[in-house]
């Protein structure tokens, strides 16, 4: 079973969002989106200051069985992104809602995010 | 599509937390836990792998030595029994129709290891080759259940179950014995590059074996080992596999194989194309490379030279979870691979540094 935490937002792209009070927001991929791409080896990710539409890929997940684009699930400004994952994407396989997450976005339309899946519909998605 | 075959081992696979994948039609493991984990467990420890899919072949009668020296580009006259012999066995054209083991067992009777997925194919290509001579050719692989424990601890987990000599079998010879109580051909042989062995024996008893190597094994740090461990290794090592090195389209020679093509021993299939190709010199070649990053260089991907133009593609790629970079393989033009040579992945160039395998250093026995 797939870990689903309640107090995200999901894209159907399997990406994940933690919207906190000041309008930021974490972005990563899911428990399911790990588990299926196996053991990550590279986490290509954008820029700082890069602006992001919703549903542009912001970077690359490669496993060793494939290469998976990833994207923004909703419009914004990267922030930051993770650097720890350049020297240990795996982070990403052990702890894909904490230490594996991807980017730190200034979010455009805080409404975009509560728009996304909740857990029980992402869960859907999933099967 | 029909569904796809399995080996006796795939409820195994299941209660032991496999991950299955269609592999040349067969529903296999491609990894329990952790493909890089098992990769590791296997090259600092040992790994349990499932290979009943391969396929075995009896070559039996009185002409067996003389067809199999037609077939092979090995020289199979050097066998004796209780040896085994690597080898490919081409068509006319010098492409290769597979990679095998030959073992002899007595003058008359030879045992093959071939590849799972040109089992059908080969038996076709073998009884077909075998007509001129007075011997057999019988598809076994139903018959067999193989395992394979490799890594540096392997033979001593196997020796706890048998009371076999395993140190007394030397690299690439075996013996008939027992181990757990189930009747094996014990093969010290194997496709990670590490020490080890392979067992044979009957699939109704492949199940029971591979459960006693499981328990001897795991308090000693085995693990069970997939797929996608078994490509790793195979590349790291720099052993080819067929589909990727070595195609019908890619002769023994371009595959760095001129070991097994021995010209001295009378002709064989191909025998003359290769002689003329190795002659000439072959117009391409397999290079082995690393790239000092993490990106995996996958298969397809075109090698480009200085100037942009491509020389090239690549056949074979992962990342060495011993290195820790991407290493690879590719078919390039002969006169392209002593320039520098890049791949483009995703609009970064990274430059490919040729090595000569193995890329890490491997147990010889």
């Amino acid at each position: 079973m797939s870990n689903i935490p309640a107090d995200l937002r999901y894209a159907k792209s399997h990406e994940w969002v933690k919207l906190a009070a000041d309008g930021t927001a974490l972005v990563g991929i899911t428990d399911y989106a790990q588990n299926s791409l196996g053991d990550i080896t590279f986490v290509q990710l954008p820029k700082v200051g890069a602006a992001l539409k919703a549903g542009e890929t912001f970077g690359v997940v490669e496993s060793v069985k494939a290469a998976s684009d990833v994207y923004a699930p909703v419009a914004g400004t990267v922030l930051e992104v993770n650097q720890a994952l350049d020297a240990n994407p795996e982070k990403v396989n052990a702890s894909p809602y904490a230490d594996g997450w991807m980017l730190k976005l200034q979010v455009a339309d805080a409404a975009a995010v509560a728009a996304l899946l909740d857990a029980a519909g992402y869960a859907a998605v999933i099967g | 599509m029909s569904a796809p075959q399995i080996t006796p081992l795939n409820a195994f696979h299941r209660r032991h937390g496999g991950r299955m994948v269609d592999f040349a039609g067969w529903d296999m493991p491609v990894q329990y836990r952790s493909i890089l984990e098992e990769h590791k467990a296997v090259r600092q420890r040992a790994g349990l792998f499932d290979v009943s899919h391969m396929g075995e072949a009896d070559v039996k009668g009185p002409e067996a030595l003389k067809f199999l020296q037609r077939l092979v580009s090995n020289d199979c006259s050097k066998l004796f029994p209780g040896r085994v012999l690597y080898t490919v066995m081409c068509y006319p054209n010098g492409g290769v129709v597979d990679d095998l083991l030959v073992y002899m067992r007595g003058p008359d009777d030879y045992f093959l290891c071939i590849n799972a997925g040109n089992i059908t194919k080969d038996i076709a290509w073998m009884q077909e080759q075998a007509k001129a001579f007075n011997c057999t050719v019988t598809d076994r692989s139903a018959d067999y259940g193989q395992l394979a424990v490799q890594g540096p601890l392997a033979v001593g987990i196997v020796q706890i179950l048998t009371n076999s000599d395993l140190a007394g079998i030397k690299y690439y010879h075996f013996a008939d014995g027992e181990v757990a109580g189930v009747k094996c051909i014990i093969s010290r042989t194997g496709y990670t590059g590490e020490d080890g062995v392979e067992l044979y024996c009957a699939a109704g008893d492949v199940e029971k074996l591979a459960e006693a190597v499981l328990a001897a094994g795991v308090p000693l740090g085995l693990e069970l080992a997939g797929l996608g461990a078994r490509d790793s290794l195979r590349l790291e090592a720099g052993f080819p596999l067929y589909g990727h090195e070595i195609t019908q389209d890619i002769s023994p020679l371009t595959a760095g194989l001129g070991w097994v093509v021995k010209f001295d021993k009378g002709p064989f299939v191909g025998s003359d194309v290769l002689a003329a190709e190795k002659a000439k010199g072959p117009a391409k070649k397999i290079v082995f490379f690393k790239t000092g990053d993490r990106r995996i260089i996958r298969a397809e991907s075109s090698v480009l030279d200085a100037s942009g133009a491509t020389v090239g593609r690549v056949v074979s790629g992962t990342l060495s979870p011993i290195l820790n970079e991407a290493i690879g393989s590719a078919l390039v033009e002969a006169a392209a691979a002593t320039q520098p040579l890049a791949v483009d992945v995703r609009g970064t160039k990274l430059n490919l540094q040729l090595v000569k395998p193995p890329f890490v250093p491997l147990k010889k026995s």
